[in-house]
């Protein structure tokens, strides 16, 4: 190719590109993906799936349904996940039963892998969708996942 | 190969010359994560190029040794954290394998739709970042842009956009989610329509023609010696396709052809990724419509216990070919999991390949092999 030829040939490969970063310049509104973050907290809502943070969920009643059958404490791969567990004498039928005194969560070791969900066969823990989570101390993150004077509910066998 | 001599030498001018030593990396965004790069050079023409891998070891193998087989999945997520939905079907068929597990039908197709969405989602930010290597800034968001539409789909069905951890020995952990057929068939003809886009605004552009034909020059003799895989050993014509050689899942029922090059520069590498997405588009639309019903997993011992033995699986990342060896002694934890990541092989021929080059070429070349340093360095 001549020189002049070649000049040429260059810059019309570049409008090419220009008419297609000029397409969306022009169209800037139309097929813009880019989410506002901080501003648009109160409408932004995340997938129902998406692994945030393994929370307790708790009925009216204070109850859960943890029986602290420490699966969820076997299946995590490095040890997020702490089960303090006491026997405790049942009312109704006056037998010893386990139960959980604390489910401590170390959330800053936690990488969401989703074990602990899928082994938990009381369905006790699910996955909060919450992402905004720095702290100023790491020591917030160990969370301890039962409420305070919270009992298993009743019927939820180990 | 020229051998660096630090000798000063008297240009004719009357200069003197001298070669000399430059650190590039480990924080430099052209050796796209924690790389350092040793360079011997004169002027600005590259004589030896040493990679000095480390900064990011995690010992993962070692830490393989003491989890289950289902907590070794996640770690695989790590690796290559581009592919990690391959790098955790790989080790799951592994311990299928080893276990003589027939997983159902249903899984089969689903992990064959997410690996190629995988390898998409890679490509995509792949292409992105190259043009942002090379100086063009453009590419980088629109790369991200379709990118995003499959990380939804991830996130959707999987929880995660990055570090999935969706496959378990026996099948997935949940079934997909309703929307899941939906929001890939949307994305389909969305891709189809921004290909051509990308061959618009970067694959003709002058500038980048002249930075990457001719660049990075990899033979495909060479690439047979370096133990290269994927893209970069098809682009010098080296048919090495495992999907194609080794079908797994359900690669075996999809028609597609495995893309190769000869040129072997950095633009015939740049062809035949672009050219992957399109047969990867290809692989996804025949699946899609015929997800067969059944199941989402089989059920395992809560406790996996392999037998006696080694087991081997490989499958095709983003990046090329992914091994996992297992030995097992027949307890709940392996004896010793070694990967084998396409990343190390293909970085191996940088130093082959870059020298004579300038500066610039490394950037293009090294883009162009497309490494993930958390895969070279476990
Ligand atoms: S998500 Fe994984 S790492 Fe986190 S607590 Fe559960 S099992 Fe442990
Ligand atoms: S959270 Fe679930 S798996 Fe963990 S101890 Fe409680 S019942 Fe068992």
């Amino acid at each position: 190719m001549g020189y002049f030829s070649n000049i040429y040939h260059g810059i019309g490969t570049l409008l090419t590109g220009m008419r297609v970063t000029g397409k969306y310049f022009l169209n800037a509104r139309k097929g813009a993906i880019t989410q506002q973050y901080p501003d648009n907290r109160d409408t932004l809502k995340m997938f129902e799936r998406f692994r945030g943070e393994v929370v307790m969920p708790h009925d009216e009643n204070n109850e859960h349904s943890c029986t602290g059958c420490q699966k969820c404490e076997l299946a995590c791969p490095n040890g997020s996940i702490e089960i303090i567990w006491d026997r405790v004498i049942d009312p109704e039928t006056g037998k010893k039963k386990k139960a959980i005194d604390q489910h401590i969560y170390h959330f800053g070791m936690c990488t969401q892998c989703g074990l602990c969900v899928d082994a938990c066969p009381s369905d006790a823990i699910k996955w909060a969708q919450n992402f905004e989570n720095s702290v100023y101390d790491r020591t917030q993150l160990t969370r301890i996942l039962n409420k305070p004077g919270s009992k298993v509910r009743a019927g939820v066998e180990e | 190969m020229e051998t660096a001599t630090l000798e000063p030498t008297i240009t004719k001018k009357g200069f003197k010359s001298e070669e000399y030593f430059i650190n590039m990396g480990p924080q430099h965004p052209a050796t796209h994560g924690v790389l350092r790069l040793l360079l011997t050079i004169d002027g600005e023409v590259i004589k030896k190029v040493e990679p000095d891998l480390g900064y990011i070891h995690r010992s993962i193998e070692k830490m393989c040794e003491s989890n289950s087989y289902q907590q070794i999945v996640h770690l695989t997520d790590r690796l290559d954290y581009l592919s990690s939905h391959i790098n955790n079907e790989a080790v799951c068929l592994c311990v299928e394998n080893a276990l003589e597990l027939e997983v159902p039908e249903r899984v089969k197709v689903i992990r064959t739709i997410l690996g190629e969405l995988t390898r998409i989602a890679s490509h995509t930010l792949w292409w992105g970042v190259l043009g942002m290597d090379v100086g063009a800034l453009t590419s980088y968001f629109y790369g991200f842009r379709d990118r995003e539409m499959i990380n939804d789909i991830f996130e959707e069905t999987c929880g995660a956009r990055l570090t999935m951890n969706y496959n378990i020995p026996g099948g997935l952990m949940e079934d997909i989610h309703p929307n899941f057929v939906k929001r890939v068939k949307e994305f389909i003809p969305h891709f189809r329509s921004k290909l051509p886009e990308y061959d618009r605004l970067l694959t003709g552009n002058i500038i980048f023609q002249k930075r990457t034909k001719g660049v990075g020059v990899l033979t495909k003799e060479d690439a047979i010696n370096f133990g290269a895989s994927g893209p970069v050993a098809r682009a010098s014509g080296h048919s090495c396709d495992v999907r194609k050689y080794h079908p797994y899942s359900a690669l075996d029922k999809v028609n597609f052809t495995e893309i190769l090059d000869t040129a072997g520069d950095s633009f015939a590498r740049y062809r035949v990724r672009i050219a992957e997405m399109w047969e990867s588009l290809d692989i996804i639309e025949q699946l899609i419509d015929n997800i067969p019903d059944g199941d989402h997993k089989v059920a395992t011992n809560a406790v996996i216990k392999l037998p006696k033995g080694d087991f081997y699986q490989k499958v095709e990342t983003a990046r090329g070919e992914f091994g996992v060896y297992i030995i097992s002694t027949g307890t709940k934890n392996p004896y010793r999991v070694k990967f084998r990541s396409p990343g190390l092989s293909n970085l191996s021929l940088l130093n082959h390949i870059a020298v004579g080059g300038k500066i610039g070429d490394l950037v293009a070349t090294m883009a162009t092999i497309d490494i993930v340093v958390p895969d070279i360095d476990r």
